[in-house]
């Protein structure tokens, strides 16, 4: 009896230890006995990246061309988008979900899944409405802003098939204050779409009326949550709404209501026009497609490219990005989706694929797909004190846990940079964050305790020393 | 109560200082300044009866933002409106022109007030004709935003949030403006300014200040987000559409 607990004991005592489940742990148990099986898999793994010129989707990337109506015609958008709507509702929610397409926007949910779940049946006076969140303030990302200023048209044109799809009346693109060249570019393209017939009364002669409104926000970071946008929208203060019940049920003015991001709705055409199977050719399995990639820091050839998910890193800081400043044994660590996803070192970022499921095994993220390389020369802490100021100033403050603790997280990295701290104050930091984390209305707390997280995860060390190199000074000097 | 703490704090100093004490003995917590003001300060250019009106111009705008949304939710009008306001008003949004777009959307001053304050781009103090923004996030930081603000402060003449005394410029340092491919960056007024030197923030701030005409966009040879070593994808011209064969 006492042998059984023991080992029972030592089972959970190595799982707690590798983070593994016990499903997991019996998993890799298997794995490691069939040996033959896993040479096998590796023969035929497949690389990924090297995406084609052909099978790019966003052909106007870096604005060489005409950036309006006949321009995006002769590159292919809103062609045969009549059919696309006369094979109905049904068709296209379909081929979105064979596309295997995820939510764009750092949430990766299964976007042909997210419009289904819109009533089937509308009312007059309780009409569905699609919202495009352009609030793209996450530091690192600026891929929105090169389609919404550079291939407007394959925004609006995917406003309308997404509209359509979930029986929206109009869609509202709230893009953020900061960017008015692009709300002009794409008020201009809309105007430009009104008067050839591809939106309005009677869009692209389908006689379905679908509107589309800019809708400026006024700098608010928090406003990229859904439901925060949504009070935006109605001209209230940014601040998030409890779910349930959500924006599908009760969104914009109580109405059903998708909220979805600019990439996501501006690669819907392209997906129906070429079919599901082509995207989803794209990337492992799950992860399908492509992706835009903006890779900012120390790397040679900062820019933002269209590339095939899972590529690995390594491939793309290499291939697009002229290399890291130094070659790559002069990395520190990678930031690979945006600001709020935790640090990785340069040890993972050695092998790890750029996808949702790659980057979540190894306790990071692909939120954005915004990387943000960091070489040796920069310090690491400072860097993330940094980003802990940057979402001290965007809590909205609606939640005492983050309102109160992101301010602490500041407070303590800050003075982590320099190490004026005692050593067990990484321990509280830690535990901060992790007060923060889950006890929040949005996800905003989360994404202020991760990156700390990930700094104390992968970087611990260095924090300690910095604490010893600060107290024996302070002993040397007089003071 | 603030007066009573900075008592407090002086206090607090002097016996520090007077007693030889050990400095670190008494902690004291510093004020916390936030980098917008969250109340209305009464000043001769802004109080209650500091006149505003739409400009005939800007009221067939007036009604064109309210056409956008559905009849019954004016409100929703409140954040462009504002914005209206704040462009016509020289950059900053004044305690009437507040209560103007609350009457036009038919809202309390209150719920009008409580917007402005809570979004960043509304300012409601007077700032300068200028209005510089230099993003100093992570991304901006790695690539030299720190020697940005530096050249900036140094060649206006001025700390952040200070405004110069000719009234051109006011800076300030904001959080991500979503341009990191083109780091480091600023945005004065409108208009982005990106992959910034020490060298050409000077020449930029210069030629605004002498009303010259300037570079919108990357500060260097680049155009857009294509790295600056050349592009490596889209080397091929764009194709017409592909389409599948069934639709």
């Amino acid at each position: 009896m006492m042998n059984l607990g023991n080992r029972v004991k030592s089972v959970i005592k190595l799982t707690s230890t590798t983070g593994l489940t016990g499903k997991d742990f019996q998993a890799t148990k298997v794995a490691t006995f069939s040996t033959a099986q896993v040479q096998q898999a590796q023969e035929n793994v497949r690389s990924y990246g090297g995406l084609k010129d052909k099978d790019r989707i966003f052909t106007n990337l870096y604005g060489e061309h005409d950036v309006y109506l006949k321009g995006a015609i002769a590159r292919g958008d809103w062609y045969k988008t009549k059919n696309i709507i006369d094979k109905g509702k049904d068709w296209i929610l379909k081929e979105m979900m064979a596309s295997g397409l995820r939510g764009r926007g750092g949430a990766g949910f299964p976007s042909g899944l997210k419009w289904s779940f819109m009533p089937k049946t509308t009312s007059k006076d309780r009409p569905q409405y699609l919202v495009i969140n352009a609030d793209e303030g996450e530091p690192g990302t600026c891929k929105d802003r090169e389609i919404m200023r550079h291939d407007p048209h394959k925004l609006i044109e995917g406003c309308l098939l997404a509209g359509f799809a979930m029986r929206a009346c109009a869609a509202y693109i709230y893009i953020r204050g900061e960017f008015h060249y692009e709300a002009k570019v794409l008020e201009q393209a809309i105007d430009e779409a009104y008067k050839a017939g591809l939106i309005g009364e009677n869009a692209c002669g389908t006689g379905y009326k679908f509107d589309v409104y800019v809708h400026r926000g006024a700098g608010a970071y928090i406003c990229g949550e859904e439901t925060a946008l949504i009070e935006s929208i109605e001209g209230k203060q940014g601040k998030p709404r409890l779910k349930p019940p959500f924006p599908a049920m009760a969104g914009l003015y109580g109405c059903p209501t998708t909220v979805t991001n600019v990439e996501t709705v501006a690669v819907a055409p392209t997906i129906l026009r070429r079919g599901g199977a082509w995207f989803a050719s794209f990337g492992r399995p799950k992860n399908a497609g492509t992706k835009l990639f903006c890779i900012s820091g120390h790397v040679n050839n900062p820019c933002t490219v269209e590339e095939e998910m899972s590529i690995p890193l390594r491939e793309l800081i290499d291939k697009h990005c002229g290399g890291v400043i130094g070659g790559w044994d002069n990395l520190k660590g990678v930031i690979p989706g945006g600001s709020s996803v935790p640090v990785l070192p340069k040890n993972i970022c050695d092998n790890v694929l750029m996808d949702f499921d790659d980057l979540r095994q190894h306790r990071s993220g692909l939120g954005t797909a915004a990387v943000i390389v960091m070489n040796k020369e920069t310090d690491m802490i400072a860097a993330i004190a940094r980003l802990s100021k940057f979402y001290k100033h965007e809590s909205c403050g609606q939640c005492t846990p983050c309102r109160e603790g992101v301010g602490w997280l500041y407070d303590i990295t800050d003075r982590l940079v320099t190490g004026n701290a005692k050593p067990d104050e990484i321990d509280s930091l830690e535990e901060i964050s992790r007060q923060i984390e889950g006890h929040t209305i949005c996800a905003l707390g989360d994404a202020a305790a991760w990156p700390v997280q990930g700094l104390i995860r992968h970087f611990r060390p260095e924090i300690e020393d910095r604490i010893k190199q600060f107290q024996l000074n302070k002993k040397q000097s007089p003071f | 109560m603030f007066r009573s703490l900075l008592k407090r704090t002086t206090f607090l100093n002097q016996l520090n200082k007077s007693n030889g004490f050990n400095r670190n003995y008494f902690k004291q917590s510093t004020l916390t300044r936030s980098d917008a003001l969250s109340r209305h300060v009464e000043t001769e250019d802004n109080n209650e009866h500091t006149p505003f009106d739409f400009t005939q111009e800007n009221l067939v705008k007036v009604e064109k933002i309210l056409a956008k949304y559905p009849k019954q939710y004016r409100q929703s009008a409140l954040i462009p409106l504002l914005d209206l306001a704040q462009r016509q008003n020289g950059g900053w949004i004044s305690l009437r022109a507040m209560d103007k777009v609350a009457h036009i959307c038919g809202i309390a001053p209150m719920t009008a007030y409580e917007v402005a304050s809570f979004y960043t781009m509304f300012n409601r103090t007077k700032i300068g004709e200028n209005f510089v923004q230099v993003c100093t996030t992570t991304p901006c930081m790695l690539r030299g935003s720190g020697e940005i603000i530096k050249t900036c402060k140094s060649h206006l003449g001025i700390q952040v949030g200070e405004t110069t005394p000719d009234n051109k410029f006011t800076l300030v340092e904001v959080e991500c403006l979503g341009a990191c491919v083109n780091a480091p960056m600023m945005c004065i007024n409108d208009d982005f300014y990106e992959d910034l030197t020490s060298a050409s923030t000077i020449n930029l701030l210069d030629q605004i200040k002498n009303n010259k005409p300037t570079k919108i966009g990357p500060q260097t040879h680049r155009k857009a987000a294509e790295g600056p070593q050349g592009k490596t994808t889209l080397l091929e011209p764009p194709v017409g559409p592909t389409c599948r064969d069934d639709l």
